[in-house]
Formats: C-alpha cells, sequence, structure tokens
C-alpha cells in the first residue's frame, strides 16, 4: 500500500490476506486515476449531469425564525439517487471500471447505498449484487424494489441482527471468491484501508461545495457548526473535510442513540463504544466483554451499524470533532418540524443532524449560524415515520 | 522468549517423516455445541488420530468462514460460551495430549479487546503452540508475531493462492511451525473437487524456505488428503467438513463424538504410504 492506512491508531487492513491484492489493486487504480484529467472530467460531467451537482445550500426560512440563528442545509436529498451516497458509488464505480471488473457488489442499510450502486451499474453498464439483510429489507421495501427495477439483484442476509452489519460480512465473503472480476463498492468510511480514504476523498465534494456557497452567502464569513449524521460516517466525513483546518468552526458528529444511551439499544458507537476491529479497520465498536459485536439499534435502518469509520474515532481522539447522540424519538420530532416549517422531508439519518442543529439555537444565548448535512430524502422512510411518529406525540 | 510451540510442530513433522506419513488436521470451533461436548469432541478428534488440531474461538463476525462454521461459531456464541471456556478447554485438552500441537484460529478482534499481550499468555498459559488471526494479513501482523513469539507461541500466516512474490517472501519468513496455504480463493467451504493448482506455491515456498505447509479450505475427502500430500503439503487441514458432523447429530451427544471419531479415522488413513 502506498497511501498511510492509520488515521492515528485507527485504521488498518485488517482482512483475510486473500483480500489484500484487491485493495492494493483498488488504492493504485485511485492514485493512478486522481492525477488523470480524463478520470476527473468524466466524473465531474457524471455529477454535474447525470446525479445534479452542485447541491444547493439552503437558509431555513421558516425553522429558525425570530431567533437571530440559521440553519443552512446542504441539500444532498436532492442528489439523484436521494443520497449523498450517490457521489461516491460512481466514484468507485468509475475506479472498478478502469481496472477491468465488470460486476459490482455492495451493502445496503436503508437501501440508499444500494441504490446509488444499483444506478452505477446500470448507467455504467455492470452487473449488480446487493447485500441486504432481512431487517433492513422490511423497513426499506420500496429501495429494494428501486435496485431491482435498475437491474440489481438483492441477496437477503438473515444471519446475527440481519441488519448493515450482517450485510457487510456477506458482501467481504464474497468478495473473497470473486475479487478477479468484482469490485466491491463498500458504502461507507469504514471497512479496510483503502476504503476509509478513497470514500473520504469521493464525499468531499459536499463540504467543499459547502464552504463556498456559505461564504458566497455571507461576506466570506464561515458557519460557528458543521452538524452531520454519523453511522458509518460518510456524510460527516464528507461535509467536515474541508473545514477540518478551519479552527472556528465545530464539526459535531450525531450518532443514532436510540431508545437511549442508558439502555443497550442505541447505535453510539463513538459515545459508547471500545477500540476494536470490525470489518478490517481499527475503530469504535459496540462489543461485549470478550470482543463478540453487538447488535446497534436506531429506527433509521442507515444509522443501525456497530462500528463507524476510522477517521471519526481519531477526530474524536484528537478533539477535533464533538459527537453527541439524538434519540430515535427526537429524531423523528425533527422530521416532523422540518417537513412542517419548510416542505422538506428528510431522511430520519439526516433528522438526528437536524435535531442537534435545532437544540444548539434553543441553547445558545447568541445568534448561531449552522450548517447541517442533509444527507438524504425522507420518502424512503415514511412508512417508518408513519408507524411511529403518533406514538412519540410529534405529529400533533 | 522461547520457542515453545514452533518446536511442538518441529517434532510432530519429524515424527512424521520418519514414519513416511502426512499430518491431518482437524478444526472445531471451540464451545460448539457446548463447552462440555466441544471438550469430548476435541478428545475424539486425537483418539481418531489427529496429528494436531486447529481450534477456533467462537467470534460474532467471523468474515473468512463460509456458512457451515459461522454456524458452528453461532451455536456456541447462542450457547452463552465465553472466551475464558474456550481457553478450559484448551488446558484441559492440553492435559490429556502433551504432545499433540495445538493451533487456534481467532479474528483479530478477540485479540486486541483485552490486549494482544495478554490474549497471548492466556493461549500460552491453556498450552496452545500456534496462533494464526484470520484478519490479520501479513501487511499487519507484525506486532501481533512480535507478541505471539514473547510468549512462545508460534504466529502462522496464510499463503493465499493469489499472493505476490514479496507476499509469499514475508509469510515464509515470519509463519512458524506451519505456513496455511489456502486452495482456493474464498471463505472456508467443503468442496466437491480440490483444485491441482496449490503445487506451484508450495514449491515457491519451499524454495522460500517456509515451514511446513499444510493445506487447507474445501479438505472434505480422504481423495483431498490424499492430494494434497501429492502436491507437496506436508498435511491438509479440514474443518467444515469435520463441523459438519457436529450439525448432522445435533442432540444426539454420542452419535457426534463417533461420527466425528469415524471422519478423522479415514482422513488420517489417507495421510499413510499405501
Amino acid at each position: 500500500m502506498k497511501l498511510p492506512r492509520y488515521f492515528g491508531r485507527f485504521g488498518g487492513s485488517f482482512v483475510p490476506e486473500i483480500l489484500v491484492p484487491a485493495l492494493e489493486e483498488f488504492e493504485a487504480a485511485f492514485l493512478d486515476a486522481r492525477v488523470d484529467p480524463e478520470f476527473t472530467a468524466e466524473l465531474e460531467s457524471l455529477l454535474a449531469t447525470y446525479a445534479g451537482r452542485p447541491t444547493p445550500l439552503y437558509r431555513c426560512r421558516n425553522l429558525t425564525a425570530d431567533t437571530g440563528s440559521s440553519i443552512w442545509l446542504k441539500r444532498e436529498d436532492l442528489l439523484h439517487g436521494g443520497a449523498h451516497k450517490t457521489n461516491q458509488a460512481l466514484g468507485q464505480g468509475l475506479l472498478a471500471r478502469r481496472i477491468g471488473k465488470h460486476r459490482l457488489i455492495a451493502e445496503t442499510g436503508a437501501g440508499q447505498h444500494g441504490v446509488a450502486t444499483a444506478l452505477t451499474a446500470a448507467v455504467l453498464g455492470m452487473e449488480c449484487k446487493v447485500y441486504m439483510g432481512t431487517k433492513d429489507i422490511e423497513r426499506q421495501e420500496m429501495n429494494v424494489f428501486r435496485m431491482r427495477l435498475m437491474g440489481a439483484e438483492v441477496v437477503p442476509v438473515n444471519q446475527g441482527g440481519c441488519t448493515l452489519k450482517d450485510a457487510i460480512n456477506e458482501a467481504l465473503r464474497d468478495w473473497a471468491a470473486s475479487y478477479e472480476t468484482t469490485h466491491y463498492l463498500l458504502g461507507t468510511v469504514a471497512g479496510p484501508h483503502p476504503f476509509p480514504f478513497i470514500v473520504r476523498e469521493f464525499q468531499r465534494v459536499i463540504g467543499r461545495e459547502a464552504r463556498q456557497q456559505f461564504r458566497d452567502a455571507n461576506d466570506n464569513r464561515l458557519p460557528d457548526a458543521v452538524i452531520a449524521s454519523v453511522g458509518g460516517g460518510s456524510n460527516a466525513i464528507g461535509i467536515f473535510s474541508d473545514f477540518l483546518d478551519d479552527e472556528n468552526v465545530r464539526l459535531i458528529g450525531v450518532e443514532p442513540g436510540g431508545e437511549g444511551l442508558e439502555t443497550p439499544r442505541h447505535g453510539a458507537t463513538l459515545l459508547k463504544g471500545t477500540p476494536g476491529v470490525l470489518h478490517g479497520a481499527f475503530s469504535s465498536i459496540l462489543q461485549d466483554e470478550d470482543g463478540q459485536v453487538l447488535e446497534s439499534h436506531s429506527l433509521s435502518a442507515g444509522l443501525d451499524y456497530p462500528g463507524v469509520g476510522p477517521e471519526h474515532a481519531y477526530l474524536k481522539e484528537t478533539g477535533r470533532a464533538e459527537y453527541v447522540s439524538c434519540t430515535d424519538g427526537e429524531a423523528l420530532q425533527a422530521f416532523s418540524t422540518l417537513a412542517k416549517a419548510e416542505g422538506i422531508l428528510p431522511a430520519l439519518e439526516s433528522a438526528h443532524a437536524l435535531s442537534e442543529a435545532l437544540r444548539l439555537v434553543r441553547a445558545s444565548s447568541k445568534p448561531l449560524h449552522l450548517v447541517v448535512n442533509l444527507s438524504g430524502r425522507g420518502d424512503k422512510d415514511l412508512g417508518t415515520v408513519n408507524l411511529h411518529l403518533p406514538r412519540t406525540g410529534g405529529a400533533s | 522468549m522461547s520457542d515453545r510451540g514452533r518446536a511442538s510442530y518441529d517434532a510432530l513433522f519429524a515424527r512424521l517423516r520418519s514414519k513416511g506419513e502426512g499430518a491431518f488436521v482437524p478444526f472445531v470451533v471451540l464451545g460448539d455445541p457446548d463447552p462440555e461436548t466441544s471438550l469430548d469432541l476435541v478428545r475424539a478428534l486425537v483418539r481418531g488420530g489427529a496429528d494436531a488440531l486447529e481450534l477456533g474461538l467462537p467470534f460474532s463476525d467471523p468474515v473468512a468462514d463460509g456458512p457451515v462454521i459461522q454456524a458452528a461459531s453461532t451455536r456456541a456464541l447462542a450457547g452463552g460460551v465465553a472466551i475464558a471456556d474456550c481457553w478450559e478447554i484448551v488446558t484441559a485438552v492440553r492435559t490429556d495430549f502433551p504432545d499433540t500441537p495445538i493451533g487456534m484460529l481467532v479474528y483479530a478482534n478477540l485479540l486486541f479487546r483485552r490486549g494482544i499481550a495478554d490474549f497471548y499468555v492466556k493461549a500460552s498459559h491453556a498450552g496452545a503452540d500456534s496462533v494464526l488471526v484470520a484478519d490479520a494479513p501479513v501487511l499487519e501482523s507484525a506486532q501481533l508475531a512480535e507478541a505471539a513469539r514473547e510468549t512462545g507461541i508460534a504466529p502462522v500466516l496464510i499463503a493465499p493462492p493469489n499472493a505476490d512474490e514479496a507476499t509469499l517472501t514475508s509469510v515464509a519468513s515470519s509463519s512458524e511451525g506451519y505456513v496455511y496455504v489456502v486452495t482456493r480463493p474464498g471463505v472456508t467451504g467443503t468442496d466437491e473437487r480440490l483444485r491441482d493448482t496449490s503445487h506451484l506455491l508450495i514449491a515457491q515456498l519451499q524454495r522460500l524456505g517456509s515451514a511446513p505447509p499444510l493445506l487447507g479450505f474445501g479438505i472434505s475427502k480422504p481423495a483431498h488428503v490424499r492430494a494434497a500430500l501429492e502436491m507437496g503439503a506436508a498435511g491438509a487441514i479440514s474443518g467444515s467438513a469435520v463441523v459438519s458432523h457436529i450439525a448432522s447429530s445435533a442432540g444426539r451427544k454420542g452419535q457426534m463424538v463417533e461420527a466425528v471419531g469415524q471422519f478423522v479415522r479415514e482422513m488420517k488413513e489417507a495421510t499413510k504410504p499405501s
């Protein structure tokens, strides 16, 4: 490997030896492509004319009325596919094609990464197989339908908790046998090196645009804080990266608090986890005393993962980013609030970030100017919201 | 530092060479289906003729394993088996069979959880001779190998069919006791036909002066054992085939113990000169 495999003490490539050549080949392809103007031009063209970049940065009109504060939404929900996942799926898809792979495999939780991989395979003329836990298939039926319509095969994974963790295990097993023809298009900044590095570089566009858009609209000033939800962590890393050197900008990652951090039913990997190896990286994970990985819980399928990207573990340890949590109920409340105030249905994942922004505005004695990564749209969550919102009292 | 673990394998391979035999090494997941039965199963493996043992620690996310061994881990963990219970089984096996090399097959997180040094001390106290970390490739193995050697445990590495010269050179120089040669891409499982391409890899390892190569992945029939030896391997490792006998005799302990013992006898027979 040519690039550093670790972020501080976190990261690495903890995979069976058989997969190391595939990781090396992928890293080499990335390094080669990144200095190839043709590759960059093709990716930028796809992002602009197919996916719809740049996405807007929208200043909420009503959400913070009368407070003097402002909340700016980076509208990744408007990206083709319905979430930020498309940014890096296209990038990896082009890399895969460049090294002669004709088949893409992926894991998916909420289905958004599966959809992004399926549309990438369709537009680039590749085969596609998506592993998805049976529990997620149940709660994200529409995304399963979308993937199948785009020509992907969706493979139900009926092991463990039947969610994202188990889908990644199956994708890794597939790849160990199929690496010669197949690229594993991992969906987040977790997994073995070089995935955390490469996925970040393809998601960096979110923060690059948001930073410029905020400055353009605010006399070159920067926001007080940038807020994003953290499951595996790709939308957060994507919006944080270009703000890392802006020391006065707080970077806040919001983990799924599920039914509460005091219960075992949450997915707050950074806040409640301990260092360990899951899916190829040394990072923070939810595990028992012996090192058996625990099931996570979140109403939001995309955040329901007991691991997290190693760069987040590093940013937490160095203190550059802060991590907080938001419960299922609080996320539903924020979902409902945004729908009514602005006519936008956020993904439940993004609703976690919005909830924290609203809390900060309420708690602050001075006006705050916050950027929230609205990483995806909420259409996929309507069934879940319909089922749970009345019980939490948020629909009144 | 001692080389107790490596010495145990060296002695085994010397014994086998003098008899003109190859090694047969069965694998089970410790605690499958429960600690007590698991100990009886391991005893049956040795009494059936196992030359050495590969013992897996159950792990929640065994990405290098196919469905049969995944299910074994799941059965053990569902029964509430803790890693401490597994070390007790190893300790008992060591007491019963002082000369049988015991290899542990584990996943990296089980080492990192309580600290790498602590893990190897426990393994060494229990009587293990080698440790193979399924998800620690050569690239990530330096600190693990060092901690292993501190406690007299032989670090074992995998030589896969797609390894380049540099990786094989590292594997040959770092893997002690034996080298685990993987027959094919993919995860553990039983194959109908064994691939016959491992002889090239084995020859390359021997040229690099590696420890004796044991062939694994897909070994499920006596014919596979003979083929492994013909390709130049010092022996063969069989996991999923052994474990499938445990699964198919679920709830009938006597039959389970008898079945794995009988399987090992048949496989061991194939290591002997005809």
